[in-house]
């Protein structure tokens, strides 16, 4: 008895729906199994997990906190993967995006304007921007394989950062915490008030604002403008698009500069709200749980919105854990990537139907 | 004289699991499957392998529970990619993921307990010799082993039928496929290969390199040795001189801190992955050492005919 796989007459368009969804029950019931394999009630810790993050209204803020960083990066890495362009560096350029960003209230602690705000989400998007030029540019020039320079920058950047804010950048009254000043006013992102306080209250801040926006731009280029279609034709099929003359080597920039940026700006969003200042460890590694965002979002920018929010909770779920039941914050890492692995399963069976087939079933080989 | 050949014990021993990793990833890239989890492989290779020999009390068992931990992640990998035919970069992605998050959770019970070293050997009378003596008969197992699986992959690949059926197999899988060869049979076992390679090259960083466990202590050397594969044009020994040559270049950064001239340490410790990304770009350029070696199938997905 063996499993074999055989292409359908064409793409499952059912499946396509289903398969997020599949692989999101195949891992809860793995997560069940883990926990009961640890001698908890699989139920009431699925139930500490995946619910409780979404019954108070704090634990909802945090949850679009979570998700904002996600759906920043994941539409964008959606975006470039779908054109086969593979940037996996995306914690670098984040970290880049906050560090370029935070250079204003390290120079300028005076300033605080409306124009500080603007400068350190402009310079946030162009940090992230430059360290992704750089995988792109030795791509383009050098042929050097883009999963690697952009991951191997990931490290270097990371480096930067840490030098900065024990070296150069360390706030002198900060009792030599490896930190720069705290970001106050202007420095950080404005809140608004989305349900009155008889409702919840619930605050989201700017951030949140700009990924809608971004996630509804990404979703009307890739599905309403010839960008959008140069770009799924060259992941589809690479060769018809070297036909129809559309420039390899300006997907290659396109791809790295708009998720490079998207990164970036998600870096200078998480200094400016929830850190709160430059520091080493500014992200609990958003850069590659997006990359999980981006496929369980099947490459598509509102798909990668809803995604942020499925991996937002088990961040959440994952602290609420190891509070309420005693297990590490770590289970929340392994979930992430056992749920990809059953997205990229199930995702087979969008082009291809699975048969079990008895020792009997090999038929006509060597016909190819 | 007695820093020399400090450096250069050091310095193998750097290398090693470089050379470990890569040479494993060499057979699969052969065989035309990319596998991008060695990081994880590597990492659950590193806590699997501390924990067998914290609770046996012999290294050599976490030697060997390092190599089924690699092992097992990759038919993890070869069944989503081969059998599921997956996209290869997305899967290898999520085992390094996976691998990482799993490493993580099993580790933590180890951190800061003291591990167990696999000792280097002592053979009498050859050892004694000064420098030459430590530096080739004095190293741990698994530097001979390392070097011995070069020799071995490097006469298999290039001087037996076996080699190049693998080869055929990672150059044209529609030929070999079409000569009978079972394709997917033969990337799983080379997938299998890369993966007890990873497993090792992680024990040796728990088992030997530092003796015990931290989160994140492969810091990217599944990454580095995947370029050291591109470096190395996929061919054996050159697989081991790059290896290496990064070795060297990795503890002569430690070195300069510990002498302590006036460049930050952060930049000295950024060196061994700058150094990848001019490596890869160096070889990269130079499109006639590349195109000539590279399996022509290498992540392309292969369903047979029927």
């Amino acid at each position: 008895m063996r499993l074999v796989l055989e292409k359908r007459g064409e793409r499952s368009h059912r499946m396509a729906l289903l398969s997020p969804l599949i692989a999101i029950a195949l891992t809860l019931i793995t997560g069940g199994i883990i926990f009961a394999l640890k001698g908890l009630n699989p139920f009431a810790a699925l139930y500490v997990y995946f619910v409780e993050p979404l019954t108070t209204s704090w634990s909802i803020e945090q949850l679009f906190i979570k998700a904002t960083p996600l759906a920043l990066i994941g539409a964008g890495l959606g975006v470039s993967y779908l054109a086969n362009v593979w940037n996996i560096g995306a914690e670098g350029q984040l970290t880049a995006g906050a560090i370029l960003g935070s250079a204003i209230p390290v120079f300028f602690p005076e300033m605080q304007t409306l124009l500080t705000l603007l400068l350190m989400l402009g310079l946030g998007v162009i940090g992230g921007m430059v360290f992704a030029a750089i995988p792109a540019f030795l791509k383009n020039r050098f042929s050097a394989n883009e999963i690697l320079t952009s991951l191997m920058l990931v490290y270097v950047v990371q480096l930067i950062l840490d030098w900065l804010v024990r070296g150069p950048w360390r706030d002198p009254k900060g009792y030599n915490f490896p930190k720069t000043i705290s970001f106050s006013g202007w420095q950080t992102l404005p809140s608004f008030e989305v349900l009155p306080p008889s409702m919840g209250p619930l605050y989201v801040n700017l951030g949140a604002v700009l990924a809608v926006l971004v996630v509804v731009a990404l979703a009307f280029m890739m599905g309403r403008t010839l960008k959008g279609f140069e770009l799924r034709v060259q992941g589809v099929a690479p060769r018809a698009g070297r036909f129809a003359g559309f420039s390899r080597e300006k997907t290659v920039w396109f791809c790295f500069l708009l998720s490079g940026g998207l990164a970036g700006l998600a870096g200078i969003c998480e200094v400016m709200s929830t850190v709160g200042q430059l520091q080493p460890g500014i992200s609990p590694g958003y850069g590659f749980t997006a990359i999980i965002v981006a496929f369980l979002g099947r490459l598509n920018p509102v798909g990668a919105l809803v995604a942020a929010f499925a991996l937002a909770i088990s961040y959440l779920g994952g602290e609420s854990a190891q509070v309420a039941l005693g297990i590490s914050d770590k289970t929340a890492r392994v979930f992430q990537g056992i749920l990809l692995f059953y997205i990229l399963a199930c995702d087979s069976l969008i082009l291809y139907r699975l048969r079990i087939t008895g020792l009997g079933g090999k038929v006509a080989e060597g016909r190819a | 004289m007695n820093e020399l050949l400090s450096i250069v014990l050091t310095i193998i021993t750097a290398a090693t699991p470089l050379l470990l990793a890569s040479i494993g990833e060499l057979v699969v890239e052969r065989s035309g499957v990319l596998n991008l989890g060695v990081e994880g492989m590597m990492a659950v290779g590193a806590v699997c392998g501390f924990g067998a020999a914290l609770m046996t009390g012999s290294p050599l068992v976490g030697v060997l529970a390092a190599i089924a931990a690699g092992v097992i992640l990759s038919m993890l990998f070869g069944f989503l990619t081969l059998t599921m035919v997956s996209n290869q970069v997305a899967t290898g992605l999520a085992l390094t993921l996976l691998g990482l998050g799993l490493a993580g959770m099993i580790g933590e019970g180890f951190v800061g307990q003291p591990g167990v070293k696999l000792e280097k050997i002592s053979i009498p009378g050859l050892t004694g010799i000064p420098f030459i003596g430590p530096v080739l008969f004095g190293q741990d197992l698994l530097v001979y082993v390392s070097l011995i699986i070069v020799a071995a992959t490097s006469y298999v690949l290039f001087r037996t039928k076996t080699g190049l059926i693998i080869r055929a197999v990672g150059d044209s899988h529609q030929s070999a496929h079409a000569l009978g060869y079972s394709v997917i049979g033969v990337r799983y076992l080379c997938v299998m290969f890369g993966g007890a390679c990873s497993g090792l090259a992680g024990g040796y960083l728990s088992l030997v390199y530092t003796p015990q466990w931290v989160e994140n202590m492969t810091a990217g050397r599944g990454w580095i040795a995947l370029a050291l594969v591109v470096f190395a044009s996929w061919l054996p020994w050159r697989l081991a001189i790059g290896a290496y040559l990064f070795g060297t270049i990795t503890i002569l950064g430690f070195s300069l801190q510990a002498v302590g001239i006036g460049i930050p340490s952060q930049l000295l410790s950024s060196l061994p992955y700058v150094v990848t990304i001019l490596a890869l770009v160096v070889i990269s350029g130079n499109r006639a050492l590349t195109r000539a070696n590279t399996p022509a199938c290498l992540g392309q997905p292969f369903v047979p005919d029927r």
